[in-house]
């Protein structure tokens, strides 16, 4: 039947874009709805998963709090400030980590081969390996990160302007934004890489240790890697320091604070062409 | 001496296969030395606010930076030694056959432990130390014979390491999926043993308890040893006793164990 039918079909069309953007958001959205129907068969594990998942980033702050039981400051930020990055960074992470951390085992997926059932499946790649595995037990992290950053409020001394109050939810989605960009090209690097993706928790994880503590912690070269080569910095330090009315260590302007949002956007695209590129050089194992 | 050769050579196997991941080695390599910069930088900013915290000047706690980042895959800290293998041959059945084989259970997998622990001490954890001590001013003994006292240290840590984890794993006997006591005790072990924070600056009544469990024979021993923190032999004492009781306390669940087995399927 299809046969006879096809003269009359218009010729397929590449979709635009948008279309495409679309049809990725659904996919990741079903196959997420998957993965959390087949954790909630087993509601006790993903109840302990998850407190687990709170009491392991709770221990990093547990530290930081150990380390203020004997020192008044860190690199000039009282308690309330270093929570404050604390929150934000562990918040903007959390929520990245939620949505697409599972991407780390795509070197898996390159070395066993099981990476070419996802190619040949009407879906885009990107939105397949982002939502494989979801693991809604990863809103333990954004919930301890939430936490402490609403601790944090309660307790610093901030100059609630409009733009400082607008900045906030801008600063959670565009550092999310921004993370999300590591993990993809964290993923794209494991075509290459395989066996080394270990090197991507330096930059995700890591990244989001770093930011915990404030910049003036670091040495200025470090802080100048991490705003002009990697921008994290844009994810807490350069718009938490505006809010905080603190100096940042460089010395930028103060708009800089405003532009995690154009940050975001263009290591998403970098991202992307990176993780092009890798889907490209792409060859299957055979197995 | 033939179960001796058979032991040596099911270390070496451990050895041996680990050391074959070359790329996974070199990726933690660079995880591990990224990670401890950023604790090098939040350690000297602590010491510059308060000189002499826990008895240590800021060069001894940027050594201590260093050991955390080479002991931590070595001594399996923060999980993936081979308990989880274990873990796993239990929840399939296959830990049978490991217990028809004509060696101990408790001491193939330590063996193929200790194996493992010195590749990664040797692979994982010496380029990341060798770096920090290059780049950071750090304190490091003149003499052979702390460091010889050190090593020794490391080998009784290896030991309490592994009778912590075994202990973990065997559990999976009676619950069958171990991930979340594996989970639990990895947390636990990642506070207690002083990866985030060195044990003699945790205050109070919590700094003496941390000090006195097992997980302080692991980086907080060996690292007091090295910078001439603590004595040699009150500590390989401490350490000693951990692991007899820990081990012995494994043989008694072990002979528990694989009295109930029941091997699903046949």
């Amino acid at each position: 039947m299809a046969e006879s039918h096809a003269p009359r079909q218009a010729p397929r069309q590449v979709p635009g874009p948008a279309r495409r953007l679309a049809e990725g958001v659904r996919a990741y959205r079903l196959i997420a709805g998957m993965w959390v129907r087949s954790t909630m068969a087993y509601r006790a594990s993903f109840a302990m998963t998850t407190f687990g998942n709170f009491a392991a980033t709770f221990l990093d702050f547990v530290a930081i709090m150990l380390m203020f039981s004997r020192v008044d400051a860190l690199g000039g930020y009282p308690l309330p400030e270093v929570a404050f990055l604390y929150g934000l960074s562990a918040t903007s992470f959390g929520l990245a980590d939620l949505v697409i951390g599972s991407m780390d085992r795509l070197g898996r997926r390159v070395r066993d081969g099981t990476l070419d059932t996802l190619l040949v499946r009407p879906a885009p790649v990107l939105a397949q390996v982002a939502a494989d595995r979801f693991a809604l037990r990863r809103l333990g992290r954004v919930t301890q990160g939430a936490l402490v950053l609403g601790w944090s409020l309660t307790r610093v001394d901030i100059d609630w302007t409009a733009d400082r109050l607008l900045l906030m939810p801008v600063m959670v989605v565009s550092g999310c934004g921004i993370f999300c960009a590591v993990f993809v090209a964290g993923a794209a690097f494991q075509f290459v890489a395989q066996d080394a993706s270990e090197v991507q928790n330096a930059f995700t994880y890591g990244g989001t240790t770093l930011l915990q503590y404030p910049p003036t912690v670091f040495a200025k070269e470090l802080v100048r890697g991490v705003t002009f080569v990697l921008p994290l910095a844009f994810v807490n330090w350069l718009p938490a320091t505006y809010v905080l009315g603190r100096p940042y260590p460089l010395g930028l302007p103060e708009w800089t604070a405003f532009t995690p949002p154009l940050v975001a956007v263009a290591c998403g695209a970098l991202a992307g062409l990176a993780w092009r590129a890798g889907l490209r050089s792409y060859r299957s194992t055979g197995s | 001496m033939g179960a001796g050769r058979l032991y040596a050579a099911v270390a070496t196997g451990g050895f041996r296969r680990y050391a074959t991941y070359r790329a996974a080695t070199a990726a933690g390599v660079f995880t591990n030395t990224v990670f401890g910069l950023i604790l090098v930088y939040t350690y000297r900013a602590l010491w510059d606010e308060k000189p002499h915290l826990g008895g240590y000047d800021q060069a001894q706690a940027v050594t201590y930076v260093w050991l955390g980042q080479a002991f931590l895959s070595t001594l399996a800290i923060g999980g993936g030694g081979v308990e989880d293998e274990l873990m796993e041959r239990i929840r399939t059945g296959d830990v049978a056959i490991d217990l028809y084989r004509p060696a101990d259970l408790q001491l193939w997998w330590l063996a193929a432990d200790l194996g493992r622990a010195f590749f990664q001490l040797l692979g994982r954890g010496l380029v990341p130390f060798v770096f920090g001590a290059l780049c950071f001013p750090v304190y490091l003994p003149a003499d052979a014979g702390t460091w010889v006292a050190f090593l020794a240290a490391v080998v009784l840590a290896m030991l309490v390491g592994f009778g912590i984890r075994y202990l973990v794993a065997l559990s999976a006997f009676w619950l069958l999926d171990g991930a979340g006591v594996a989970q639990m005790a990895w947390l636990l072990g990642f506070f207690c043993s002083g990866m985030l924070l060195p044990l003699n600056v945790f205050p109070g009544a919590l700094g003496d308890v941390v000090r006195v469990l097992p997980w302080s024979s692991l980086l907080q021993a060996p690292a007091d040893i090295l910078l001439g923190h603590a004595d040699p032999l009150p500590t390989y004492l401490f350490q000693a006793a951990w692991a007899v009781a820990l081990l012995g306390a494994g043989r008694l669940v072990q002979s528990a164990a694989t009295r109930r087995v029941v091997v699903q399927g046949g």
